[in-house]
Parts: C-alpha cells; sequence; structure tokens
C-alpha cells in the first residue's frame, strides 16, 4: 500500500482527497463536475484507476461519467470529442445516461406502477442513479442503483445500461412507496464468494436478495419492525438506510435502518436488533472495520424529524463485537454546538493498517480516523453538502 | 447556419463555447436543431430531452430570436433570423431554488 484516494461527492462536484499511507497530509482536488450534484463516487475493486461517478441535476438529468486514470481525466462512456470522425456504426455514442425500465413482455411486465404518497399507483419514472458498485472481478462491470427503486447492470464500462429488472417485478413491486427522499434503491452489496448473490436495500420497500445473479428476488426483512408503517412487521414497506457486510464473512450483515441498528447472521434471512446503549438508533450510515468483521461504526442521529447528532455533539459509536454495547468516540469532533448529518453512503473505511475510518457530514467536513476510530481530524472543513464518501487503498 | 447558445452547465459537459454552430437540412425547428445538437454533441443526449419521449426536461426554456418558444411544437417552424444564424436559438436553464 503506497497512498489512499478518499473520493467524495458533494451537492456541487465531486473532490478527491488524497494522502501518502500515514494518512496525516492530504492534498484535495476539485471540484470535479462543478455545480452538479454527485451523488456517488467509486472506483473498481480490481482496477483503481477505474472509477464511476453519478453526475445529476434537476435540470439536465443523469449523466455517468468514468475515469481510466484514477480521476485525472474524465469522460462520458461512449462519448467522444472526435465524434464526427467517429465512424457510423461504431460504439454507441451519448446514451451512458439513458437508464429506461424494462417493459418488455419477456422480463418487464407487469412493471408499470408503484404505490404514490396518496396511495393510488404512479408510473416509475427514473429520476436520478443514487449509488454505483462496481464489480468485484470486472471493471467494465458495474451495478446502478437508482431512483424510482430499480437496479441496473453496464457490462461495457458504463456506456450501456441494462435493468436487472427481475426485481422491480417482484410481485411485491406495486406496493412499494418512495420515503420522504423519494423511492431509491441506494444499497448494493456484492458477495465476493458468489457472483450470484447480491443484496439490495430500496428506501421505503426494505432489503432484497438474488440468488441467481439478479433474476429473481426475495425481500429479507424477517426480524425487521417498523413502528411508522401499517404493518409493522411487514415484509415489505421497511426504510432501510444502509446495509454492509464484511468480505471476509458475506453472511454476516448489519444495517442501519430508519431507527434501529440490526444485524444478521445467515445472510439476511432473518434480523436482531443491537441499538443497545446507542443515544439513538435513528441514523444513517454503517460500516464495518477493514480487519476485524466484528467492528461496526455507526453515527447516531437524533431522530427522523430532527437530522442532527443528539445533544449537538458529533460522535461515532463504535461496537466492538458488532453487538448491543456501543462507544462513543469523540476525540476530535465537535462536542458541541454540532448540527449537521452523515448521510448514507458517507462513510468508508481504508484497508490500511490500522484501519482509518473516514466520513463526510452534511455540513462539508470530511473526518479521518488513522487509529480505526480512536481520535479525529478533518482533511477538509468547507466543501457543499457531503453526499457520499468511498476510499481506495493503492 | 444555426447559431446555439447553451446554459453553463452543458457547456461544460459538452467542453465547447457557449455558442455553437449546427447545419440543418430542410425546415428549422426546435427538433430539427435539437437532432442536429445531439448529433454533433452525443454528451448532451438525455439532458436537454428526455432520451425515449424526446420530451423537454421541465426546467429547460427554448428562446428564439428573443421570443419564448418553449411551449410551442416542437415542429413549428422557427423565425427565418434563427435559420440564417442572424440570430441565435438558446437553451435556457429556468432560473429556479432559492
Amino acid at each position: 500500500m503506497t497512498a489512499i484516494r478518499v473520493l467524495v461527492g458533494t451537492r456541487k462536484g465531486a473532490f478527491i482527497l488524497t494522502s501518502d499511507a500515514r494518512r496525516n497530509k492530504w492534498s484535495v482536488d476539485g471540484p470535479y463536475f462543478a455545480g452538479w450534484e454527485i451523488y456517488h463516487v467509486k472506483g473498481s475493486p480490481v482496477d483503481p484507476d477505474r472509477i464511476y461517478a453519478s453526475q445529476s441535476s434537476s435540470w439536465f438529468g443523469q449523466i455517468i461519467q468514468r475515469s481510466d486514470d484514477g480521476g485525472k481525466t474524465w469522460s462520458q462512456p461512449g462519448s467522444d470529442d472526435k465524434v464526427d470522425e467517429m465512424p457510423q456504426g461504431g460504439m454507441p455514442q451519448g446514451v451512458s445516461n439513458k437508464f429506461v425500465y424494462d417493459t418488455s413482455e419477456e422480463t418487464g411486465k407487469p412493471l408499470t406502477t408503484h404505490q404514490w404518497y396518496d396511495g393510488t399507483q404512479h408510473p416509475w419514472e427514473f429520476a436520478r442513479v443514487w449509488h454505483l458498485e462496481p464489480s468485484l472481478d470486472d471493471p467494465d462491470t458495474c451495478y446502478a442503483g437508482v431512483e424510482d427503486a430499480a437496479l441496473f447492470r453496464t457490462t461495457d464500462g458504463g456506456v450501456t445500461w441494462h435493468e436487472l429488472a427481475g426485481l422491480r417485478g417482484h410481485t411485491s413491486g406495486p406496493d412499494w412507496m418512495p420515503g420522504a427522499g423519494g423511492m431509491c434503491l441506494h444499497t448494493i452489496v456484492l458477495d465476493p464468494e458468489n457472483t450470484d448473490r447480491i443484496v439490495c436495500a430500496i428506501s421505503a420497500a426494505g432489503a432484497f436478495r438474488t440468488e441467481d445473479g439478479g433474476r429473481t428476488w426475495a425481500p429479507i426483512n424477517q426480524g425487521l419492525h417498523s413502528e411508522y408503517i401499517p404493518e409493522p412487521t411487514a415484509e415489505v414497506g421497511h426504510c432501510v438506510h444502509h446495509i454492509t457486510a464484511h468480505p471476509s464473512n458475506p453472511n454476516t450483515l448489519f444495517m442501519q435502518k430508519h431507527w434501529d441498528v440490526m444485524r444478521s447472521d445467515d445472510g439476511g434471512d432473518s434480523w436482531r436488533e443491537i441499538s443497545g446503549n446507542l443515544p439513538s438508533d435513528f441514523g444513517f450510515p454503517i460500516a464495518v472495520h477493514s480487519h476485524d468483521p466484528e467492528t461496526v461504526y455507526v453515527v447516531p442521529i437524533l431522530s427522523d424529524s430532527l437530522h442532527y447528532p443528539p445533544d449537538g455533539k458529533l460522535r461515532v459509536y463504535r461496537s466492538r463485537a458488532g453487538n448491543e454495547e456501543w462507544e462513543a468516540l469523540t476525540k476530535g469532533l465537535p462536542q458541541e454546538h454540532c448540527y449537521v448529518n452523515v448521510l448514507r453512503d458517507a462513510m468508508a473505511v481504508d484497508r490500511a493498517d490500522p484501519c482509518g475510518i473516514y466520513f463526510g457530514t452534511t455540513g462539508g467536513q470530511v473526518y479521518v480516523s488513522n487509529n480505526e476510530g480512536d481520535s479525529w481530524e478533518a482533511i477538509v472543513r468547507d466543501l457543499p453538502a457531503v453526499l457520499s464518501v468511498e476510499v481506495q487503498t493503492i | 447556419m444555426i447559431r446555439v447558445v447553451l446554459p453553463f452547465h452543458l457547456q461544460t459537459l459538452a467542453n465547447c463555447e457557449r455558442e455553437v454552430t449546427v447545419d440543418v437540412d430542410g425546415t428549422v425547428t426546435q427538433r430539427s436543431i435539437l437532432d442536429a445538437l445531439e448529433a454533433r454533441f452525443p454528451m448532451l443526449r438525455g439532458t436537454v430531452r428526455e432520451h425515449v419521449t424526446l420530451q423537454r426536461r421541465p426546467r429547460v426554456r427554448f428562446f428564439a430570436a428573443g421570443k419564448d418558444v418553449t411551449h410551442d411544437s416542437p415542429d413549428d417552424e422557427l423565425p427565418t433570423s434563427v435559420a440564417t444564424g442572424s440570430k441565435p436559438f438558446m437553451i435556457v436553464g429556468a432560473v429556479a431554488g432559492g
């Protein structure tokens, strides 16, 4: 390991923070795609120079950007500045931002509507890509979780995207409804031991799992209890905020739900609550230590009505056993007058030793701990609101 | 030669100047200008109008020779001054937000 690269998506562009392995001196590059919302930026595990970015705007829609040189330069896959010279029938051009729901007779129907806020049925309408999850073994393959909730995949480096329609085609699809942030598929967990197994999470439908590479899906929400829905233990309808797993132990999943921190040891077949002594079990991100599959991190937020930390104190909580016992990690974090939020994709870990933990806030700070969370310092303090943080250990 | 003025974010996306030119065969309309623009700058496909429906995005407006033609038919013929290049066709990101 020679370097750490932190990929930050914000409301007004992307930033890349780099450091050597000691993680105490950082350079900040950006903004890339200035003025655009960057929901997520993530690098390929097998080719760290290959990075995908989701760029979007309420004015001009969705753009997919790709870098093949570690973020130095970017382009829209399939587009080329020398378009006039490209042969007819050559590489498809200008479709890398084309996310079209599958309505084919074979795989796409009946997929026409989902539940709207007023209980009526509403057509699926693509809004944006929330999350990009590059394949664990092929840099040209990447999954995209989108709003309205669906899972897409590219196998040509982002030039074209195709829906894995079995998820949206689950019989519960017409019952899914949006949460306050829209109906988004925001979490994609790939299983390093089984390429056919994928776990996804949707707000506010819940968690789903495929065992056949995305052709068929099943809800995995047994054990979740959500007082805010008509049937608190319903098969679907839970507002799951994030799910994570350690690569060495993919059957153990950790979940931050709208309320409650949960754990599953059977790949999501059943869940039990591990909120324990947290000051609040509401929150968005959840992360696992890179070398210890039982060490878990969350950032408690006061409530769904008050999206800021309890008592105005920004505290990361760590459980060393992945259970109900949590310790507050406060050294270097503001312990008064702090009213920022930490969003679901805005926390990540590196693979250095000791493990580094990173998170970004809606106040524009990106914090790092290079000692497993024991102490923190801000890499930057005044970025636009941070939407996502990912880390590459190079 | 048609002159097309792009909003800031589409200029950066297409890596071009504020004003670009396109050639249109036949009648000059919103549709024929946008077709020509997207042919020259494929990265703009899906940004001004939806990929599949080709409907204008809600926060995008069109001006031709200083007149708001946003809600005109995309197949209406545009003024001669736009067709001859003496006046630009403007694509504008609507002012919205706080």
